[in-house]
């Protein structure tokens, strides 16, 4: 075994490592201080957390691939939204009256294809125009978040359909709707970047742009597809949570991009492209969902939550410069 | 007419297209509605505009060391939600330099972790965006702020007052920008963070300290948030705990739309200035036209893309993009 693969059998190793230091941490630490009187690894309770997981999960598995890219995704918020209000409204258009339920995997379609639609046209900015991918998604966060306002004025769209309320909330293998979801996107897209010439090409233009178009690669097209991938996994993260909960609000979905981000360089993914892991990254929502159950089971302030993620984020960040400090690119000053 | 003097005109267009817009815009938004340049309605959006003027200017140093802040939004949040407690506390005069003193302390963490540390300045103040939130809803107990007393106290100066006619936070916002513009451009310091988000590499080989210059821009940047909650908490009194949320983004907007370069090296406070009016006049001519509120996020990220597609395109000479 070289040195290079054990190193990232270690970084790989880190994500679960932690996760596991926080379910013993939690559950001494819930011995003494839970207000609750059951364990926190309760397997009911474990089976939830997979479950709340699952909509910024399956957003931060498209986030891994566009970070791979070196590029980035700010407004997977915003897509989620307009996704989550197409899924809802177009159930209750007048064309499909006649569809009964029928009219579910329509909507489903019409809400994917939405965000679908919304992520190509990011990726024909960021290949057409060539501006960085930061500042094409800055700007259609704010845009698609207008495009939600417009679709329904600040009400909330709101349609209950009681069969889709039965499938989210069914359990096949005693595991949810939502999870299943969560666990089948992250084994497709792995296979996607692993098994895959795309998946290839991805760590390979993220590695080094310059060398990718050198060695024939189409950097643009690329580019769009991934943007696709991520707008279709916004939308299908949309039409999971909305299934069940029936209502959307025009504010919903905003901050996701952070929290999947987060998420996602929990898990080892590097910003500047090149470097990443979707099996890490699942890691990653896994252990910020733990740490807002702990959190709250051993009765600390559900504020505190974001205090300890962001300074564990920090500290994640700084770690991982001091394991790889490459020594001779560093410039000592 | 040669073609060479077909790209100058192309070139100066596009170096200057921000400036241009704005101008074409308000006249356009002029002749629709005669309203829009009533004195007292383009003393309005400065006014309402502002606070997020002051946080930009701030940001725009941040941005030309060749960094990000993404956490402006929610430390103008705890800003706020600081003055007005401690205000009830120990009255205004102390209120106002401890919160500074607090608030230029997270900035000073913030220099330190990318500054000296070299961490990644995005990942850094996503983090702190997320752990100033909690501190604020730690400080306040998730509970709204209020001054008991509003009538008894000098603290409304800040953000209710006028000078000369001018109302108080554009006088800020001026006097700010003024300041921190020939700080800028005309001394040693504004230089050197040209310097270090150009080439860093070049500057730390020409005796520049990168990381003391990245620190100050920190530490300048928390300064104007400062100023910023402590505008917000004198105009509203009054805050929620979330009133900075979402001004991160809004902020880098108007940076970017004003010019400055992501990738650092570029930007000036004047540009800044004027991408801020641009946010704050389109807004306001939307909604005078009779269009709702969101409205102008649509047409703001239009402009957005376009404002820095020209600029990039003057710069390599053509329009599209050579990505293959």
């Amino acid at each position: 075994m070289t040195s290079q693969t054990r190193k990232d059998l270690f970084k790989q190793g880190a994500i679960w490592a932690f996760i596991a230091a926080e379910l013993v941490f939690f559950s001494v630490a819930g011995e003494f201080l839970s207000v609750s009187d059951k364990a926190f690894m309760d397997f009911d309770n474990m089976l939830l957390l997979l479950k709340q997981s699952a909509p910024i999960g399956i957003i931060a598995v498209g986030m891994t691939v566009i970070m791979i890219n070196g590029n980035i995704d700010l407004s997977v918020g915003a897509t989620f939204a307009l996704s989550a209000i197409v899924l809802l409204d177009s159930m209750t258009w007048p064309v499909f009256a006649g569809l009964g339920d029928w009219v579910i995997p329509v909507s489903w379609l019409l809400a994917l294809l939405t965000g679908c639609v919304l992520g190509a046209i990011n990726g024909l900015i960021v290949w057409k125009t060539g501006v960085d991918a930061f500042i094409v998604t800055l700007g259609s966060m704010l845009g698609y978040r207008g495009l939600v306002f417009m679709y329904n004025g600040e009400q909330p769209t709101s349609n209950l359909n009681w069969t889709l309320v039965d499938f989210a909330e069914a359990q096949v293998l005693s595991l949810h709707t939502a999870t299943w979801f969560l666990l089948v996107v992250t084994l497709l897209i792995w296979l996607l970047m692993t098994k895959t010439v795309h998946g290839r090409n991805a760590y390979g233009i993220g590695n080094n742009r310059e060398a990718a178009v050198n060695a024939g690669i189409r950097v643009g097209p690329h580019f769009l597809w991934n943007f696709i991938l991520i707008g279709f996994l916004a939308a299908l993260s949309a039409v999971v949570f909305y299934s069940e909960s029936g209502s959307v609000n025009p504010n919903d979905g905003m901050l996701y991009e952070l929290w999947a981000i987060t998420a996602v360089v929990l898990g080892g993914t590097k910003l500047s492209g090149g470097y990443g892991s979707i099996i890490s990254t699942l890691g990653g929502v896994i252990a910020i969902q733990l740490l807002r159950k702990g959190l709250g089971h051993i009765g600390a302030d559900t504020e505190t939550v974001n205090l300890v993620i962001g300074l564990i984020l920090i500290a994640v960040l700084f770690l991982d410069r001091q394991l790889n400090r490459k020594g001779k690119e560093e410039l000592k000053i | 007419m040669t073609a060479l003097s077909r790209q100058k005109i192309g070139g100066v267009l596009a170096r200057q297209g921000i400036l241009i817009a704005f101008v074409v815009f308000m006249v356009g938004f002029a002749m629709a509605n005669q309203r829009f340049i009533a004195v007292d309605n383009v003393f309005g959006v400065i006014r309402s505009s502002a606070i997020l003027g002051v946080m930009a200017l701030g940001v725009t140093f941040v941005v030309i060391g060749g960094n990000l802040d993404l956490s402006v939004g929610s430390m103008m949040s705890f800003s706020t939600i600081v003055v007005l407690d401690l205000h009830d506390k120990v009255g205004p005069a102390l209120a106002i330099p401890l919160m500074f003193a607090m608030t230029l302390a997270l900035g000073a963490f913030i220099g330190f972790l990318v500054g000296y540390l070299k961490l990644n300045s995005l990942i850094v103040t996503l983090g702190m965006l997320s752990a100033i939130h909690g501190l604020t809803l730690t400080w306040s107990g998730g509970k709204n702020m209020d001054i008991a007393d509003k009538e008894g106290t000098w603290f409304a100066i800040f953000g209710q007052s006028s000078a000369l006619g001018i109302p108080m936070p554009i006088l800020i916002f001026a006097l700010l920008a003024v300041v921190l513009s020939v700080l800028l451009s005309k001394t040693p310091f504004g230089r050197k963070v040209y310097a270090v988000g150009g080439n860093g590499t070049a500057a730390t080989f020409s005796g520049i300290p990168r990381a003391r210059v990245v620190f100050m821009t920190y530490v300048l940047s928390a300064f104007c948030v400062a100023t910023a909650g402590l505008m917000q908490a004198s105009r509203s009194m009054g805050s929620q705990n979330t009133v900075g949320q979402g001004l991160e983004l809004e902020v880098l907007a108007a940076v970017i739309l004003g010019g400055a370069s992501l990738l650092g090296g570029s930007g000036t406070v004047f540009k800044t200035v004027i991408g801020v009016l641009i946010l704050g006049f389109i807004q306001n001519g939307l909604l005078l036209v009779g269009l709702e509120f969101y409205v102008q996020y649509v047409v703001t990220w239009v402009i957005i893309i376009l404002a820095v597609w020209l600029d990039i395109a003057a710069k390599r000479g053509r329009l599209w993009s050579p990505i293959a």
